[in-house]
């Protein structure tokens, strides 16, 4: 089952005519995904490697029964294009842009709290996999194996290294999530645990956090009370000096908050085993599963 | 995106905040001048994008226009060290020449995102002109936090009861409460990520008073902001990161000694934490970004080889969507125009099109150090450093 996307969610791609938006719509196509529709303003009636576009999602979403969508417009629309996406009915909102300001982001979320059943992934994420049966995303599919393993994720490329540890061990994935490394954002850490923790194809979970905010810290309050699955976890950015923005928008130690320190130890004190070391992920999870 | 304090002061008189009366100069005979014209009593206040300015001896009274002189004099030019600074500190190159103050009493006030509302917020303290995480942390009651809706702005009764928990009254009160509501509108308005006043002075004839004033700004929307942008000041940013940014790298100069190159912010911090893990030091943060180019390799691997502390590199590439044959072409590319290095440099490439890329990296003329994992690679590059010290 694993949670929010499976073979039968029906895609379209927001910004499908540019460059990424193509490439990345017919690499989630070729994973198995039914990429049904495209959305570009003013490029209503174009296919794109035989897929259609449309003006609008609302035109869209009428014409194809699309209910997922992933947003590939340019930072400054691409708040805009989220509220497009929820008002029209979209129930799975993927956003993959990076960049957006975080006035436009607020917007966005305020816009949302009138759309409860839209849930919002990202901005600034890799998307979401359900190995063997769709993505929605950029990440690379072979690198997933369907399984029983879940993976929820502020970053792209280390969210692949984790995944690529279990595969390489013969633990396959159930869902994996990249919330995205944004201050403001959509789903957080906290709504993955509580969908992971319904979903009966996920046996472990393994939680990739990194410096700033407290969304780890929030979650680990709730996964200490409510989940009893094994979580693995790893907190990047221990050595990265406070003040600077490394790299993610979200990701900087700002007034003593948003440590790596102070994450760690309240994972752990949630009884989630952290790795020092983000090469041991994988066989972290194979000795809390039994399987090392 | 950082500011001056002068530049912050600019933006925020637009506003009505009141900020005492000066200007900015690089020229020491120049903040003589003002100093007269401020009435012969000022402070010279060092200009840099750093806290912690007056205890590293950035900011000094001067009762004469011939003191204030000699202040600038010694304070244009210096390498002020600060905690914010690191220890090879920051050159100054102008100075503000401020009135001096009647100081009646001192407050903190500052707007910035609370991430987990996911709204702005008015952060006050009575306890002002100290530095506010030790506030936060040793008296935290003594901080007061008012949330905002971003749309409707800080409401008037809001900023009157941010004026209260400073323990304002009358007249006073009604001035504070003015001026956290300009602060605020600032904050909206020019898509601050905080816009901090600290201290926030109470004059002895009641006025309520910006002395130091600091804004950063969120880089992601400076696309609209071109009044702003037109306030960076490059000469503040590490030379390194400068030339970085014009290729769309993320590089932040760190003090260790191996070098950095990996793909995404997540896994380069990871790296920098594996290297420490194994007892050595990173000397930068660098991310080429997912879909890393061969041309942005090349760039990158110059800029982070042209630092001198730099004693090994590790390259750290899962490509997923990036092809690690084309990354192992940037690095040849890049070792080719360099003439080659003397310096180890490993390798670890995964993911997309990797036999290729092994194969490059193997058969070309230089000697790579290949490692496999990601723990490998670390230990690896570890050891060639600890081997060459």
């Amino acid at each position: 089952m694993a949670i929010w996307l499976s073979k039968s969610t029906r895609l379209l791609v927001q910004g499908i005519t540019g460059r990424e938006g193509k490439f990345h719509a017919l690499g989630s196509r070729d994973y198995g995904t039914q990429v049904v529709a495209g959305v570009t303003p003013g490029k209503g009636g174009e296919r794109v490697e035989g897929i259609p576009v449309f003006d609008s999602v609302e035109e869209a979403r009428q014409a194809t029964g699309a209910d997922a969508s992933m947003v590939f417009v340019p930072p400054p629309f691409a708040a805009d294009a989220i509220c497009e996406a929820a008002a029209a009915g979209i129930e799975l909102v993927v956003a993959i842009t990076e960049g957006i300001p975080v006035a436009d982001m607020l917007r966005a979320k305020a816009f949302l709290r009138d759309h409860p059943k839209v849930r919002l992934i990202g901005p600034n994420c890799p998307g979401i996999i359900t190995p063997g049966q769709a993505k929605i995303g950029i990440m690379p599919g072979h690198i997933h194996r369907p399984g029983r393993v879940g993976v929820v994720s502020r970053s792209g490329t280390l969210t692949y290294e984790a995944v690529w540890q279990l595969t390489g061990l013969g633990l396959g994935q159930s869902t994996c999530v990249g919330i995205g490394g944004d201050p403001v954002n959509g789903t957080s850490f906290l709504e993955v645990f509580q969908a992971l923790a319904r979903d009966a194809d996920t046996d472990a979970v393994i939680m990739i956090g990194e410096i700033g905010g407290d969304a780890e810290e929030s979650a680990a309050a709730w996964i200490a009370e409510n989940f009893s699955k094994p979580v693995v976890g790893f907190i990047a950015g221990r050595t990265a000096p406070p003040g600077r923005r490394m790299g993610h928008a979200g990701a900087i130690v700002s007034g003593g908050k948003g440590t790596a320190a102070a994450k760690i130890e309240a994972l752990r004190a949630a009884g989630i085993q952290v790795c020092d070391s983000p090469a041991e992920l994988g066989a972290t999870v194979a000795k809390a599963l039994g399987k090392a | 995106m950082k500011i001056h304090e002068f530049q912050a002061k600019e933006i925020l008189r637009r506003y009505g905040v009141s900020t005492p009366r000066g200007r900015v100069t690089g020229a020491a005979a120049e903040a003589r001048e003002i100093c007269a014209e401020l009435g012969g009593r000022c402070v010279v206040k060092a200009q840099i994008h750093a806290g912690g300015r007056g205890k590293g001896g950035g900011v000094k009274l001067a009762a004469t226009p011939d003191e204030a002189f000699a202040h600038a004099d010694a304070i244009l030019g210096m390498q002020l060290v600060t905690h914010q600074t690191g220890p090879e500190g920051q050159r100054v190159r102008k100075v503000l020449i401020e009135e001096a103050a009647d100081i009646a009493q001192e407050l903190y006030v500052a707007v910035t995102l609370d991430r987990a509302a996911g709204r702005p917020v008015v952060i006050a303290s009575a306890a002002g002109g100290m530095d506010i995480e030790e506030v936060a942390a040793t008296r935290p009651e003594a901080i007061h936090r008012e949330p905002f809706d971003p749309f409707l702005g800080l409401l008037p009764f809001q900023a009157r009861r941010v004026a209260r928990r400073l323990r304002l009254t009358g007249e006073v009160a009604g001035k504070a409460a003015k001026l956290v509501t300009a602060l605020g509108a600032a904050y909206l308005d020019t898509d601050a990520s905080l816009a901090e006043i600290n201290p926030l002075m109470v004059t002895g004839s009641g006025d309520v008073v910006a002395l130091d004033a600091k804004m950063t700004f969120d880089d992601n929307a400076l696309f609209r902001h071109k009044d702003v942008v037109g306030m960076r000041d490059l000469a503040e940013e590490n030379a390194l990161e400068v030339e970085a940014s014009k290729f769309n790298l993320n590089y932040i100069k760190l003090d260790g000694e191996i070098g950095c190159m990996v793909n995404g912010a997540g896994l380069a911090m990871a790296t920098m934490d594996i290297i420490q893990l194994e007892g050595s030091s990173p000397a930068n943060f660098l991310d080429v970004g997912g879909s890393a180019s061969q041309e942005a390799v090349t760039n990158a691997f110059k800029i982070l080889i042209s630092d001198r502390a730099v004693k090994a590199v590790l390259i750290n590439i899962f490509g997923g969507i990036a092809r690690t044959d084309r990354i192992a072409g940037g690095v040849v590319a890049a070792l080719r125009e360099l003439g080659g290095v003397e310096i180890p440099v490993v390798v670890r490439l995964e993911g997309t099109n990797v036999e290729e890329g092994r194969r490059i990296l193997r058969e070309s003329e230089f000697d790579f150090v290949v490692a496999e994992t990601m723990a490998d690679a670390a230990r690896k590059v570890v050891a060639a450093v600890k081997g060459a010290g």
